[in-house]
């Protein structure tokens, strides 16, 4: 117990310290995350309302797929970007393994079915009410899709936050195709675990303090927006 | 009085377009789901000119004959046909108002040109059609309100003047006033009383005989599905030909 108070008093003077090692972690968890969400988010917002006002043979199979994959595990993820990022691999000649860059890939591929499968849902829901008026006013499927967007954009926005949590949580992928390499691609996922299994407390608690601290601000921001759009503007 | 003979200059105008898709002929039309018969064997033709109410009790079929009408259904046999050169693009001349409007998450102008936009109307026109009718409806106060947060009345009033920036030659109205109070009602009434005079085609279903007695000059009577009569409204509220159509009127219709 004395271990973990003497690692809880250091984690927080490193924090108020604004300690340059943490600082540069935290920063790039962020870059890696964010830019992750953003890919995901141009790709999956469309593909999700996309399958939910056209009609196609295999639709069903897609959505199962779909939903299935929001549970893919990380480290599976991970393990398909290295075959293809690694130098046998097709992509290889890029260089691109354990970079940034990468680390990017692997999250995007990760958040794609969160927010799709989510968008698919929640644009479905609405189309339900919409489509015989949209349909009357003459809008097809391609012509509704981003006025179905736009009128859904405070429930999406929620979706999006969900695919935050899940980039910003995730150790598996960033581990396999970031290889946790010092100054280079080490996030607070990975940084938590190397310094955990190194007995170095304190670094790993400061960065879960941050963790925990962006999960409550993601969650309280979606719960904002729930409460915002339920007083009528969405 | 200067006003009124525009407007009745406007529908006569509108009334003569050569390219005229009416009459809307409705011919042996039956929509059947699960080996239901909800609309059965309907041949009905809808010439330029008189308001037709479709007046009927509760499932009778008066919103479906009007999705079939308005091709947001297609009928299990039967057809439905719009005449005349322009008949293909007899989507984009007709328009119809929900009983419960839907209406965009932005604000009451911003629906309006969201429906001109659709019928690709260029960017001026769309600002002088939407201040127009808005200012029609009575709605140019609100213009910049979310249209969710316009009170019901408000709200079916943005749907007529949606409706009304696109000119169509027919107007379809499913119970329009059903959620309403009397002043709304009188409101949409006028509303489409002043859309009839600039020449478009009204068709409107109503379960309220107030109402029917108000508006129609024509009413269609439907009856589990089946249409009973076509009458002049004096003639029908005086001497409907049906049984059916004389029962509903004394609140005697059973279904």
């Amino acid at each position: 117990m004395e271990t973990f108070s003497t690692a809880m008093t250091m984690a927080v003077g490193l924090l108020a310290g604004f300690d340059a090692d943490l600082m540069e972690i935290i920063g790039l968890s962020l870059r890696v995350s964010l830019s992750a969400v953003l890919m995901a988010a141009l790709i999956g917002l469309p593909l999700g309302a996309a399958l939910a006002l056209y009609r196609f043979p295999g639709r069903g199979l897609v959505m199962v797929g779909l939903d299935a994959l929001m549970g893919l595990p990380p480290v599976v993820v991970g393990l398909v970007v290295y075959l293809v990022l690694s130098r046998s691999g097709p992509f290889g000649v890029m260089g691109l393994l354990f970079t940034p860059t990468a680390m990017i890939m692997a999250q995007t591929l990760l958040v794609i079915p969160i927010v799709a499968a989510l968008t698919r849902q929640v644009v479905e829901d609405l189309w339900a009410e919409y489509s015989e008026q949209l349909r009357s006013l003459g809008a097809g499927p391609g012509r509704a899709l981003p006025a179905m967007l736009w009128d859904a954009r405070f429930t999406l926005t929620t979706a999006v936050l969900a695919g935050f949590g899940r980039a910003s949580a995730e150790v598996g992928a960033v581990m396999i195709v970031g290889g946790n390499i010092d100054h280079v691609t080490r996030v607070m996922t990975t940084t938590i675990a190397l310094e955990t299994s190194k007995g170095d407390l304190a670094l790993a608690l400061a960065l879960g303090l941050v963790l925990i601290a962006l999960s409550l601000s993601v969650n309280g921001a979606a719960h904002a927006l729930r409460r915002h759009a339920a007083r009528g503007f969405a | 009085m200067k006003a009124a003979n525009d407007l009745a200059e406007a529908g006569v105008q509108a009334a003569d377009r050569a390219d005229t898709i009416l009459p809307l002929a409705v011919k042996d039309v039956a929509y059947v789901i699960d080996g239901k018969r909800l609309i059965d064997g309907i041949d009905l033709t809808f010439a330029a000119g008189p308001r037709t109410i479709v007046l009927g009790p509760n499932g009778a079929g008066k919103s479906l004959l009007l999705r079939l009408c308005h091709g947001l259904l297609q009928p299990s046999s039967g057809r439905v046909t719009w005449q005349g050169p322009s008949a293909g693009e007899a989507r984009q001349r007709q328009a119809m108002v929900f009983q419960k409007p839907v209406l965009l998450r932005r604000s009451a102008r911003a629906n309006v040109d969201y429906a001109l936009k659709l019928k690709k109307v260029a960017r001026e026109d769309r600002r002088r059609i939407t201040e127009d009718v808005l200012a029609r409806t009575g709605l140019a106060a609100v213009a910049e309100t979310p249209a969710r947060l316009l009170s019901g009345g408000e709200q079916q009033k943005l749907a007529l003047a949606r409706a009304w920036a696109l000119q169509p030659e027919m107007l379809f109205l499913d119970e329009p006033t059903a959620h309403l109070d009397p002043a709304a009602t009188a409101a949409v009434e006028a509303i489409v009383g002043d859309m009839r005079a600039q020449g478009t085609r009204i068709v409107m279903t109503t379960h309220d005989l107030g109402q029917a007695q108000r508006m129609a000059d024509e009413v269609a009577f439907l009856h589990k599905g089946r249409l009973m009569e076509t009458t002049q409204a004096d003639q029908f509220f005086d001497h409907p030909q049906s049984g059916e159509a004389a029962a509903f009127l004394r609140g005697e219709l059973r279904w």
